[in-house]
């Protein structure tokens, strides 16, 4: 099976892992990540005014070149995934993709204008809804046994939900069974929805630090040995915030588990 | 006041809020984990808007405290959404000429070697414009 | 050629505010049939009848106009005054001006062209009516109640009272509904049990009524003063007549772990039970579900140690059939899930509990003996955080919660509050409040003992997370007045969920064919002139299935309910409705499509022999209407393909005849 991938710019740079990863587990789950061309940034962050057209403009455009070859868009980056699935709600709007194609008219190869019909999926719930955790759980080579995993979910990929649609946004299950699936156990924790600090590192780093130490000492009074997360700017924060636990990407877990890892070194 | 009016309106228009849907619970001010570091919270800012007041909050830092964490659009019992009204007062605030909170110049001085890109793209589509 | 008379009515400035009431009765003089045309300041009054009789007799009118307002507010009143001067009552048709019309518009001028066509299409209708008299029906004189909470108890009670017999189905296997569950009601603070217990035995040794506990309406089928009713008994394993209510078996069930609905599933049950020490009936149960012999044939020990003898593993559900003449709905409410606010943490610790289940963790026959301790370690909690509206007054576009104010919170958080500082002084408690709304005798008063005397903090704010860590609730939440965020650690929270109808309604509105609002509330008649009457004649409405009530104002409304059976049951015969259906048996196919449509299987078919020109005879299948069970809906009339079926009063040309006056 074939799905489009946008992958992003920071798995491009400082998140290499996690996107390594994402294609070798892809491979062996039986699914192939094909790299949409010529992707452009994201812009990090979903502008949610109804007047920001422009802004919108490079997420449509990967929307639309998934849905011409007629498959799936997958993003594995909570960041890039939340911009992508909150524009593509947009574009179902009339009035908002309306104006969204008159700008996209401009562009040289503009066959068709877009309205939403491309479905979006962050890798892991394409894990869940379309391979199904029970195949990853049977794939599982080096079960995670022992191990206790807190999952962070940030805020990106659970709200807001009304658009997100991805798990229920004050208890969510997916990580927590993901990593069951690998042979690990779920800490679960109450910070585990709660925010990171986000960008705002960028100019109030101890801003920043007080949101994600909250989260890393929540996890280990939970009892967590590592925390698991999908956002590049989640683990950053977390592992500048002093966390005393290891931070590490779900792919890399996956991995792990899926003997990905010692298949590239053997 | 005129200009007042107009901003209120130009706020209303782009965050898509009804702020007339409130019931004034302050579960948005209950949830925001940005709370401590903001001079007006997210319960005021609904109310704020709803009486014109507008200017205050454009001047105001907490436009720039708002981690745009969806946590209080999330929990609103009358489905508000003060995190758009933010959002819609820092975009109209950062629009003025010259009024871009972030400028190519600091961004070496703000990095370290780990920082993801995903932390300077967005913040820099959140300060300028 | 009927002589037509046309009242046109001012009500006040209502009508003639926005309609130019002299224009209207003006303009309808030259429709046809129109002999008379007035226009009076208030027709309903003494006055205004006066005027509509006196013209009937001098102008010898056949039928009368009157435009007015709904007829559903004064229909009846210009049909009795037409029958006091000699006419009959089906030739008056209301031309609807007010409700449809003038307040509607703004303008005068818009108004006043639609108020004339609105009775051009009246007029255009009585030329073609002819007088209708209604039918009489018996009626049963038996109510059955549907729901054995505090107002299906109370409405059976004040039925009996006055003589007529009354079942009540329950599916509990207990009558005492969610009052039982309850420790004390506000504002007196007297214990529920002490005041309910004694109604419910009162129930139980009345010879006028009969409870069918753990059974459910089935089916219903007739009419006002004629409902035939299926009631399924569910099969309860334990013969009700035999049972002595001893407890031996539900001591030696050797099935322990089975959640205890009762203290909703704060403690366990046996797979035989009886849900409390004071239920009605009291006679044990067996739950299918978690009977290892009824599942699997082994165990058989409460047959053993039963002296009586009175278990039967053998019994089956069983249906009865009943005739009533009035049904009153009594289905109460439930709390809301949490699942959709998990920011309270309900799922996730043992420690964040519900008021209802508040009210079991205080009450002597609770889990804990009525000692407050933490469900989670059985220790004294020494703060508790009270947060009201969980899941009241949230807008529909937040897609979870209920739109309206569930009403009782308030005021039972006020009693939680103050109970828990009354017995234990060294609690800290915490209210967090939206509004506190406590309009009701003594509700008022109550609230501010709670703050003033108890010591409870009231903080204007909500909370926005709740936190399990460390074995405390961190509480996160405002301060709207002190403009402050607050963390307050600690030892146990209490949601006051919002309240919905029970389930059990929605299925249950359909079977009467009565009606409902967005939130499944049964709806009243008239909000203020008929609460506790069901626009469904003969079904009627007791407690909260009707909207948030607390226990004195569904004990008043079911009282209220009982006194509208009681007014049913006292006659003897009904006047029916003379608009019914009717079917031409010569243009009758027999198709059977209005059989299939009808909701009150009034349409049956016979085989009737027609004489043909040709002097032969011919059998054919023709569809005859019921007119006792006929409801006059109109189903039939839309579904009848060869145009045979017709409402009486409301006959396909009528209609037709109304619709081109209004296009002419």
């Amino acid at each position: 099976m074939k799905v489009s991938y946008y992958p992003g710019c920071t798995l491009r740079n400082k998140a290499k892992e996690l996107d390594r990863c994402a294609r070798e587990c892809a491979q062996i789950l039986g699914f192939e990540l094909c790299e949409i061309e010529n992707w452009q940034c994201c812009g990090g962050a979903y502008t949610s005014s109804t007047d920001e057209i422009a802004t919108k403009l490079s997420s449509v455009r990967a929307l639309k070149a998934a849905g011409e070859l007629d498959r799936p868009l997958i993003t594995v980056c909570s960041a890039c995934h939340n911009v992508i699935k909150r524009t593509n709600l947009a574009m179902k709007e009339e009035e908002f993709a309306g104006k969204v194609n008159a700008y996209m008219a401009q562009d040289a190869d503009f066959t068709t204008p877009y309205g939403g019909e491309t479905e979006v999926y962050h890798y892991l719930e394409f894990l869940r809804d379309k391979i199904g955790f029970d195949s990853v759980k049977e794939k599982v080579k080096n079960p995670l046994t022992g191990r206790k995993i807190a999952a962070y979910y940030g805020c990106l990929l659970l709200r807001p939900s009304k658009a997100m649609a991805f798990d229920d946004p004050e208890n969510p299950t997916v990580l927590e069974d993901f990593i069951r699936a690998l042979g690990a156990e779920p800490v679960i924790y109450p910070a585990r929805n709660e925010c990171c600090g986000g960008y705002v590192v960028l100019e109030d780093k101890d801003s920043a630090k007080r949101k994600s130490a909250t989260v890393s000492e929540s996890a280990k009074g939970h009892g967590a040995d590592s925390i698991v997360t999908a956002c590049p700017l989640c683990r950053y924060n977390l592992m500048k915030s002093g966390s005393e636990l290891p931070v590490v990407y779900f792919t890399e877990l996956l991995a792990e588990a899926l003997g990905a890892k010692e298949a590239e070194n053997g | 006041m005129a200009d007042n009016k107009k901003l209120k309106e130009d706020v209303l228009a782009i965050s898509g809020v009804n702020v007339r849907k409130c019931m004034k619970c302050g579960k948005c001010s209950g949830t925001c984990p940005s709370y401590g570091e903001m001079e007006y919270h997210p319960h005021q800012f609904v109310s704020m808007v709803e009486s014109g007041d507008i200017e205050k909050l454009m001047q105001s830092e907490s436009i720039y405290k708002c981690l745009s964490c969806m946590a209080c659009v999330e929990r609103c019992p009358r489905g508000v959404e003060p995190g758009k009204l933010v959002e819609a007062i820092r975009l109209i605030s950062i629009r003025r000429k010259d009024a871009n909170r972030l400028t190519p110049d600091r961004i070496s001085e703000l990095l370290d070697e780990d920082m993801p890109q995903q932390a300077l793209v967005t913040a820099f589509r959140k300060y300028t414009k | 050629m009927q002589r037509i008379g046309v009242f046109v009515c001012h009500c006040g400035t209502n009508i003639a505010g926005t309609v130019d009431v002299a224009a209207v009765s003006e303009a309808l003089k030259n429709e046809p049939g129109v002999v008379y045309s007035t226009n009076y300041q208030y027709m309903c009054s003494q006055a205004g009848q006066d005027i509509i009789k006196n013209a009937i007799a001098e102008h010898g009118l056949t039928g009368i106009v009157v435009c007015s307002c709904s007829p559903r507010m004064h229909e009846a009143t210009f049909r009795k005054t037409a029958a006091a001067a000699g006419l009959n009552s089906y030739m008056v048709e209301i031309a609807n001006i007010r409700e449809q019309c003038s307040w509607v518009h703004k303008d005068m001028k818009t108004g006043t062209e639609k108020a004339i066509i609105l009775g051009k299409a009246a007029v255009a209708k009585v030329n073609l009516n002819a007088p209708l008299t209604p039918g009489e029906s018996p009626v049963t004189k038996r109510a059955l109640v549907i729901g054995g909470g505090i107002a299906g108890i109370q409405t059976a009670l004040d039925i009996a009272d006055a003589g007529f017999p009354v079942d009540i189905v329950e599916t509990k296997p207990t009558i005492g509904g969610k009052m039982a569950q309850l420790d004390k009601t506000f504002p007196t603070l007297d214990c529920a049990a002490c005041i309910l217990t004694p109604k419910m035995v009162d129930v139980a040794q009345n010879d006028k009524i009969r409870i069918f506990s753990y059974s459910e309406v089935t089916d219903v089928k007739g009419f006002v003063g004629n409902f035939d009713v299926t009631i399924k008994r569910r099969a309860r394993y334990v013969k009700e007549d035999v049972c002595t209510g001893c407890g031996a078996c539900t001591e030696k069930c050797p099935q322990k772990k089975i959640p205890n609905e009762f203290n909703l599933g704060m403690d366990n049950r046996r797979a035989i039970y009886i849900p409390f020490a004071q239920a009605v009936p009291k006679v044990a149960t067996i739950d299918l579900d978690h009977c290892n012999m009824l599942k699997n044939g082994k165990c058989g020990v409460c047959a053993k140690v039963c002296a009586a003898g009175a278990i039967d593993y053998n019994a089956k559900d069983e249906y009865i059939e009943e005739k009533y003449g009035a049904i009153v709905a009594a289905t109460g409410f439930n709390p809301i899930s949490m699942d959709k606010f998990d920011e309270f943490a309900y799922s996730q610790s043992k420690d964040v509990i519900t008021s209802l289940e508040f009210e079991r963790l205080t009450n002597a026959a609770g889990p804990t003996g009525g000692k407050l301790l933490r469900p989670s370690d059985g220790e004294h909690p020494r703060t508790i955080v009270f947060v009201q509206c969980v899941g009241s007054r949230c807008d529909s576009c937040a897609q979870k919660g209920k739109e309206y104010c569930s009403k009782i919170c308030c005021m039972y958080t006020a009693k939680h509050a103050m109970l828990t500082r009354d017995k234990y002084p060294d609690t800290d408690v915490y209210v967090f409040y939206i509004d506190v709304r406590t309009p009701g005798k003594n509700f008022d008063e109550f609230y501010r003992r709670a703050v003033e005397e108890y010591g409870v903090h009231y903080i204007k704010g909500m909370v926005g997370k709740v936190s399990p860590e460390g074995g405390k609730l961190m509480v996160q939440a405002s301060d709207l007045i002190d403009n402050k965020q607050l963390r307050i650690e600690a030892d146990l929270v209490v949601l006051a969920a919002a309240i919905e109808p029970d389930r059990s309604a929605r299925p249950l509105a359909t079977m009467l064919t009565a009606s409902m609002d967005t939130n499944d509330f049964f709806t009243e008649a008239h909000p203020k002139l008929r609460p506790v009457e069901s626009p469904t004649a003969g079904v009627f409405l007791s407690g909260t299935c009707q909207g948030p009530k607390d226990i004195p104002e569904t004990v008043a409304q079911a009282g209220a309910a009982a006194s509208k059976v009681i007014g049913l049951l006292a006659k003897d015969k009904l006047m029916g409705n003379p608009c019914v259906a009717h079917s031409d048996e010569n243009m009758c196919n027999g198709c059977s499509t209005c059989e299939n449509v009808c909701p009150y299987g009034a349409i049956t078919y016979e085989e009737k022999e027609f004489r043909m020109p040709d002097r032969t005879t011919r059998i054919r299948r023709v569809a005859r209407v019921n007119e006792a069970v006929c409801q006059g809906c109109g189903c039939c009339t839309v579904a009848c393909m060869s145009g045979a079926m017709n409402l009486k009063g409301f006959k396909n040309e009528q209609i037709l005849a109304e619709v081109d006056a209004i296009c002419r």
